[in-house]
């Protein structure tokens, strides 16, 4: 496994390496790009290999960042309200603030949110087998609907500006060095496992079966199978790793906002995916690093250019490289050996004639 | 009394907005299965040619500056149809067994549009000034109902009864149906799909620039006036069913008259959430949405 797989625990460990030979602001920006990489495994998971387009995932990673962000909010403000509901008249805090004063409720809320909220999507969708395009608009549906939610309801979320200004997390200052380095190690530690668990999973005989449904959802079911467990299953999933990926990014970044879940990232979510190859879950991390790199530099540098490119990035995957560059690297690989067994069949032709002779 | 027929007005006239941005949507994935996330984009580039015709008419022309709007109909309709064929041609042709790779690709495609309209008309909004005979309007019992909002009902009412003509009593419109029926069995009664699918595309895209015309009646446009309305498009072609007029129709009215009484009744964020949860409980009832086509395929 070790010796086959040799690329994979090379990049890890370049990964965990990465405080050693990154400057803090490269660490941080790096950081961010591997919560994007958590969300890039769910939905490889959900659109590689089941078949489901979400456009929906900004808000998974949405509820868990904003978790993860009251929690802090509340240790920032010390017992008092928090900032923006003095601003918006609030004198009381709401109830459904209370509970995240418990950083424990906090952290499993950051993922039990999102997952109830995907359950409850995929469960009341998929079981009129409603597929397809349709579910994918309705899960960009729900991103307006929980935008429009959360810029509305200002008093209770800080509406456009979001959640910002934490001090603290579990008492440790969130701004110094450490304390960044320990969470992006945390971050490396988590998206290892999801990524050593989703490879578990799609190898195992469930993963078949959720690529059996991608192929042909009907012929799964005339064999017995009941598709919408194992749909809803896998999209709750990658709602949770959305989740995490969402508080790990709090965590990092220290500010979320309503324009973060909105519609454009969450459909650039699943750009990440398809530019690194949508049916590999290294490639689908990789896919987030490098897009997010690219638009890290580009909207740098030109920022005007970054929609167009954005745009030409999406029409260029799909029209010409459907297997992202995982499917570049692999063809690449076969063509070297297509090359090779051509060459030994040419050299043991010549053999066989000299032979002869 | 008189703040429900407000009301009811209110919920028509957002209901034939939306029907008239969702019509050019349900023909297109009614025929081809295809969502052409683009069609906001080509909403915006009818609402901008409009906007040139005018500038045109204040240039050349002012005169006769209270019939550019008259001009202005055919033009965004012609423009976005252009636009939508060249579309159809160089893009969305290659994808029609993949429809939701050809969803990402449209999503670029609209990226795009919205770019170059800043670059051209520039980032802020530009207005567009309706012209004089739409002011004013229709008071009755000490409501008003103004004309701008009463000429888009029309202007909607004719579009649709002219594009039923076509589908339902043309060679064409039956080719189109016929395809979007059954694809291969009309292939095989030598009907070019290829060609159904182009003009198709092109009429749906035309609907699109119509309608953008009709918006700038409404208030200043810009760059992403299309990503405003094109989700709640979306909503009224899944709630509709696909492959009929009258689907979209019923679709459209019921989103319309939905978002403005809970609007009314409550807040506009809560009118978007009950919406949505409406049109979920709905699909558990008629998952394939209002109107549908009996078909015995499977998929």
């Amino acid at each position: 496994m070790i010796k086959k797989n040799w690329m994979y625990w090379l990049f890890f460990l370049a990964l965990f390496l990465a405080p050693f030979y990154l400057t803090e602001f490269r660490l941080s920006l790096l950081g961010k790009f591997l919560c994007f990489a958590m969300i890039a495994i769910g939905i490889s998971l959900i659109w590689g290999y089941t078949g489901i387009l979400s456009l929906g995932h900004g808000v998974y990673f949405g509820l868990g960042a904003y978790c993860m962000a009251m929690y802090l909010k509340l240790e920032a403000s010390g017992g008092r309200l928090p900032d923006f509901m003095e601003w918006s008249g609030v004198n009381k805090l709401p109830w459904f603030w209370k509970p995240f004063e418990q950083p424990v409720i906090a952290i499993s809320s950051a993922i039990i949110v999102p997952v109830l909220l995907a359950m409850f999507l995929s469960y009341f969708t998929f079981r009129n087998r409603i597929k397809g395009v349709y579910f994918s608009l309705l899960s960009q549906a729900i991103v307006v609907v929980f935008v429009t939610l959360f810029i509305g309801k200002q008093e209770w979320t800080g509406g456009t500006n979001g959640l910002t200004n934490f001090s603290t997390v579990f008492g440790f200052s969130l701004s110094s060095p450490l304390t960044q380095i320990v969470l992006y190690l945390l971050t490396v530690v988590l998206l290892l496992s999801m990524f050593l668990f989703s490879r578990w999973l799609t190898r195992s005989r469930f993963g078949r079966v959720l690529v059996a449904i991608r192929d042909s959802e009907n012929r799964v079911r005339f064999l017995g199978f009941n598709p919408t467990t194992y749909k809803v299953f896998v999209y709750s999933l990658s709602a949770a790793f959305a989740g995490i990926a969402g508080a790990m990014f709090v965590l990092q970044v220290g500010l979320i906002s309503p324009a973060m879940m909105g519609i454009i990232p969450s459909i650039e979510m699943v750009l990440w995916v398809a530019v690194g190859g949508r049916s590999s879950l290294i490639g689908a991390i990789i896919g987030a690093i490098v897009t997010n790199g690219a638009k890290s530099f580009f909207s740098e540098n030109y920022p005007d250019i970054w929609l167009l490119f954005l745009g030409g990035l999406f029409i260029a995957v799909v029209l010409f490289l459907p297997n992202g560059l995982t499917g570049v690297y692999q063809s690449v690989r076969q063509r070297k050996k297509q090359g090779e067994v051509r060459a030994n069949e040419a050299s043991s032709h010549v053999l066989q004639r000299v032979s002869r002779f | 009394m008189s703040v429900f027929v407000t009301q009811l007005f209110n919920g028509l006239s957002l209901g034939s907005i939306m029907l008239f941005i969702a019509i050019g949507l349900a023909i297109t994935f009614g025929l081809m299965g295809v969502i052409n996330m683009a069609h906001g984009e080509l909403i915006m580039v009818g609402a901008y040619a409009t906007y040139v015709v005018q500038q045109f008419f204040a240039q050349y022309a002012p005169q006769s500056m209270d019939y550019y709007y008259v001009i202005a109909i055919p033009v965004s309709f012609f423009v976005s149809a252009l636009l939508g064929l060249g579309l159809e041609k160089s893009l969305i042709h290659h994808l029609y067994h993949r429809p939701l790779d050809s969803l990402l690709a449209t999503w670029g495609v609209s990226l795009i549009l919205q770019q170059m309209a800043r670059t051209i008309f520039g980032a802020p909004n530009v207005a567009v000034l309706p012209p004089e005979w739409l002011d004013g309007g229709v008071h009755v019992a000490g409501m008003v109902f103004p004309y701008k909002r009463l000429f888009i009902l029309a202007f909607v009412a004719v579009s649709i009864f002219v594009l039923y003509m076509y589908l339902n009593k043309t060679a064409a419109g039956r080719r189109i149906r016929a395809v979007t029926l059954n694809r291969d069995m009309a292939a095989c009664l030598g009907i070019s799909t290829q060609k159904v699918d182009a003009y198709a595309f092109a009429i749906g895209s035309g609907f699109a620039g119509l309608a953008g015309c009709a918006l700038t009646l409404l208030g200043p446009i810009g760059p992403t006036i299309g990503t405003y309305y094109i989700v709640d498009a979306f909503m009224v072609v899944i709630l509709g069913g696909v492959g009929k007029v009258i689907g979209t129709v019923l679709g459209a009215f019921g989103i319309g008259l939905i978002g403005t009484l809970t609007e009314y009744s409550t807040s506009a964020t809560m009118a978007k959430v009950i919406t949505f949860a409406l049109i979920i409980v709905f699909l558990q009832w008629k998952p394939s949405g209002l109107v549908s086509m009996k078909t015995r395929s499977l998929d």
